[in-house]
């Protein structure tokens, strides 16, 4: 069966690229995330992560 | 700073609260029915619409649409607004939301128990309501999207990526797995046809899973478990590895639900690579969820909403670690069709689904009605009946799969089946399905004091409808970046960026599977002996998906010799269903497989079957399907279904749809003298006859029953290929 899909894809001009493009973005992206994930200043990710935290009384005081 | 002043609609999360109670009750009631239909298959005997086939679509859609849909918008209702510091966009929409929704579930109230479904699992409605399920879904996003631009909270907070991604992805799903042609008004054939549409099916019930049961739910953990523990997550940078290696990776797994079947390989594979790899975002978030709880463990002993989020968790982290391991394919060989699948969805909806909405309810009715929980013994009760109830649902329904798998797949020395009588493997686990359903009873009653409690508590509080916040207005900002802005900072703060970005993401995976799958259409090895269904056969074909025949009997011989020795030789082969619009290979093997079930019975016996399974068959779990012998077939819309068939690609003639009527009348005239080789059917139909002669009643001939439509249908399954002449070709192809 395999045959039947394999001989398909060959009609598709250099469809050899295709996987090498994906692992690229694959890559790129997760590698870029990891790299601003693990270099995001402290202060910022405290300030995000306590969103839920703040109490609706205190709204008046956040200066964002 | 300006500071505004501005009112949170409570009102929408208010009902959508109730609605979750009401249909969660519903939903596992009618769970609960179907767990004693195992113990007692005649329970609603003759009653067609509250048949097995017919109710399980309508469980697992309260459940998972109605209940869990509705505990969804209760939570994003509230921590939406909460997170961005601002009204709901539109009062309007939100109960277009609201109403729409109770209205779809309502339609599939009452459609599914009549048989109207499409029979693909979890979007079992048909056309009119699907359309319907994309207005009211168009119009949360506009509601939500238009939050997000009015906000006065610069960074959208991680949970609304979640709610993001839920609302984009569900959308492409539910629209590219709906695509029917209408045949009238209740009733539509699927655009594709076999493999094609179990691949977009399995695509669409996979990520319905993941972003309708797994997504919007973390982003309520991301903002409800923090919120009730009052601590920050325990750690956002993880947050957001988390989001976009889940939403990445998720959409690549759904061919895991066809190992083994007849789509092709490389997709195979493909679904348990992503699915192996989906394992390190589930537990990353799992991981960090129960890590927020650190140092706050003591508030676990004393705050029963908490527990219920604890168990939730760990729920959530067995299921995505059994998940991975389902999809090996030596492990899905054991797994597949078994107990095994169910025990994993319930861990998956009764702990991760169910337990997160239990603890969110009993967190926010006190809020909303500025009160205190009416009482935190009976919360408690409930925690651990719940917790009880899960265990001993799941644990027997593993058992239960092990014993199939290894019945079903056991051979005596000489190469012959050790239970090659099907009903030896069903008795086997029956005391399983005692246990599944005692389990099931505990859960029910959890819930049911759950709605006790609610109900006092609301009853002693006053309900703050729209509650009165204050905050400063955003400042504009440039649209680019700011100067030492990081680029993810940047796309935090800009939403319609983000919402693209996760488009994309889950875009590339849908692409790249699907599009090859349905490009190679013309290349599905054909085989020549492989026709359309006669027009009988497809009446009866319709009566099958009517019935919901599908919930219980597959249509997928896999290449074990365990299967092709019991189910007729043959494995299923691509080719074989071309003409299937839609697929019915089922995920359930309650009874056995029926690919090949053709022309291994007589026509009597199917007959009698119908009529009382436990007469042939002593022991079945089987229901009566006696209506089917009692009504008359509908055969005005057989011409329009079978030119319905033409526009999708079955290559029916003119000529065949002009003598159709002709046709159904020759092949049921045949079966009808087939049944008279049965003295007992000979005599009492006569008799019948006879009967109604004498009084002038009306009388249906057995020809034009819908059971004749039926047995044409099930003596063609799996016959194509069992052709003298076709059986070369077919070993030509198998060898590809």
């Amino acid at each position: 069966m395999l045959k039947y899909i394999k001989g398909h894809m060959d009609s598709i001009q250099d469809i050899e690229i295709f996987p090498i493009i994906s692992i690229l973005i694959f890559f790129t992206f997760f590698t870029a995330l990891i790299i601003w994930v693990v270099t995001a200043k402290k202060k910022y990710i405290e300030e995000v992560s306590n969103i839920p935290l703040e109490k609706e009384e205190e709204e008046n005081n956040l200066n964002l | 700073m300006e500071v505004q002043q501005f009112y949170y609609d409570n009102k929408i999360v208010k009902k959508f609260i109730y609605a979750t109670l009401f249909w969660g009750v519903i939903g596992f009631t009618v769970g609960l029915l179907l767990a004693f239909m195992f113990i007692f298959p005649n329970l609603t005997d003759g009653i067609s619409w509250l048949s097995f086939g017919r109710l399980r679509p309508l469980h697992t859609n309260a459940v998972i649409f109605a209940f869990v849909g509705n505990a969804m918008f209760a939570g994003i209702y509230y921590s939406l607004q909460r997170l961005l510091k601002a009204r709901m966009y539109s009062d309007w929409l939100s109960n277009i939301n609201f109403w729409g929704w109770q209205f779809i579930i309502v339609a599939a109230a009452i459609t599914l128990p009549l048989g109207f479904t499409s029979s693909k699992e979890y979007a079992e409605l048909e056309w009119p309501i699907d359309i319907a399920i994309a207005v009211v879904w168009v119009a949360f996003g506009i509601n939500m999207i238009g939050t997000i631009l009015r906000r006065r909270q610069r960074h959208l907070y991680v949970a609304i990526w979640f709610y993001i991604a839920t609302f984009v992805t569900v959308a492409v799903l539910h629209i590219f797995n709906s695509l029917a042609l209408p045949v009238d008004f209740l009733k539509s054939y699927s655009v594709y046809a076999g493999v094609q549409d179990a691949l977009v099916q399995w695509w669409y019930g996979h990520n319905a899973v993941a972003f309708f049961l797994t997504t919007p739910f973390l982003g309520l953990m991301y903002y409800y478990v923090p919120k009730i523990a009052n601590r920050p997550v325990y750690s956002y940078r993880l947050s957001i590895i988390h989001f976009w290696s889940l939403i990445f990776i998720y959409i690549w797994a759904g061919p895991h639900h066809l190992l083994y079947t007849a789509l092709p390989g490389w997709a195979q594979s493909l679904g348990v690579a992503f699915s192996i790899m989906l394992i390190m975002p589930s537990w990353g978030g799992m991981i960090n969820g129960l890590l927020t709880l650190r140092g706050a463990w003591d508030k676990v002993r004393t705050d029963p909403t908490l527990k219920f989020m604890v168990v939730a968790i760990t729920g959530y982290g067995m299921a995505t670690f059994e998940g991975p391991m389902l999809s090996l394919k030596n492990v899905n060989a054991i797994a597949h069709f078994t107990d095994w699948v169910i025990a994993h969805v319930h861990v998956g909806a009764l702990a991760w689904n169910g337990f997160l909405t239990f603890g969110m309810i009993y967190w926010l009715i006190p809020k909303i009605f500025k009160t205190k929980l009416f009482s935190t013994g009976l919360a408690n009760f409930h925690f651990w009946i719940g917790t009880l109830g899960i265990i001993i649902y799941t644990l027997p329904m593993y058992v239960a799969g092990f014993v199939q798998a290894s019945m079903w797949k056991q051979f005596n020395p000489d190469g012959t089946l050790v239970y090659g009588n099907f009903m030896d493997t069903v008795m086997a686990i029956m005391p399983m399905y005692w246990m599944r359903a005692i389990g099931g009873t505990l859960y029910l009653a959890g819930a049911v004091i759950m709605l006790y409690n609610i109900y006092k508590t609301v009853k002693q509080g006053t309900a703050v409808t729209d509650e009165l916040a204050e905050a400063p207005a955003l400042e504009r900002v440039s649209s680019g970046r700011v100067k030492g802005e990081g680029y993810h900072h940047w796309l935090e703060r800009k939403p319609v960026q983000l919402t693209l970005f996760a488009t994309i993401a889950i875009l590339i995976g849908g692409i790249v599977q699907i599009v090859p799958t349905l490009v190679v259409k013309s290349n599905i090895p054909t085989i020549t002996s492989v026709h359309p269904y006669t027009p009988l056969e497809l009446e009866g074909r319709d009566l099958y998906i009517r019935e919901g025949c599908v919930g219980c009997h597959s249509q997928m011989v896999r290449p074990f010799r365990s299967e092709t020795e019991r189910y007729g030789g043959e494995y299923a082969k691509a080719g074989e269903f071309v003409y299937d619009h839609p697929f019915l290979w089922g995920s359930k093997r309650t009874g056995p497989d029926l690919l090949r079930v053709g022309g291994k019975y007589s026509d009597s016996w199917h007959f009698n079957h119908f009529y009382d399974p436990q007469s042939t068959s002593p022991g079945s779990i089987m229901p009566s399907y006696r209506w089917l012998i009692n009504n008359e077939l509908d055969k005005s819309k057989t011409e329009r279904k079978m030119e319905v068939m033409v526009s999708l690609g079955v290559p029916y003639t003119e000529e065949d749809i002009a003598r159709a009527q002709q046709w159904m009348l020759e092949q049921g005239e045949e079966i009808e003298r087939n049944l008279y080789n049965d003295p007992e059917f000979a005599r009492i139909y006569e008799a019948e006859k006879q009967y109604a002669l004498e009084n002038g009643l009306e009388f249906t001939e057995m020809r034009n029953r819908e059971v004749v439509a039926m047995i044409a249908y099930m003596q063609r399954l799996g016959t194509d290929i069992r052709i003298k002449d076709g059986d070369e070709e077919v070993s030509l192809n198998q060898n590809e």
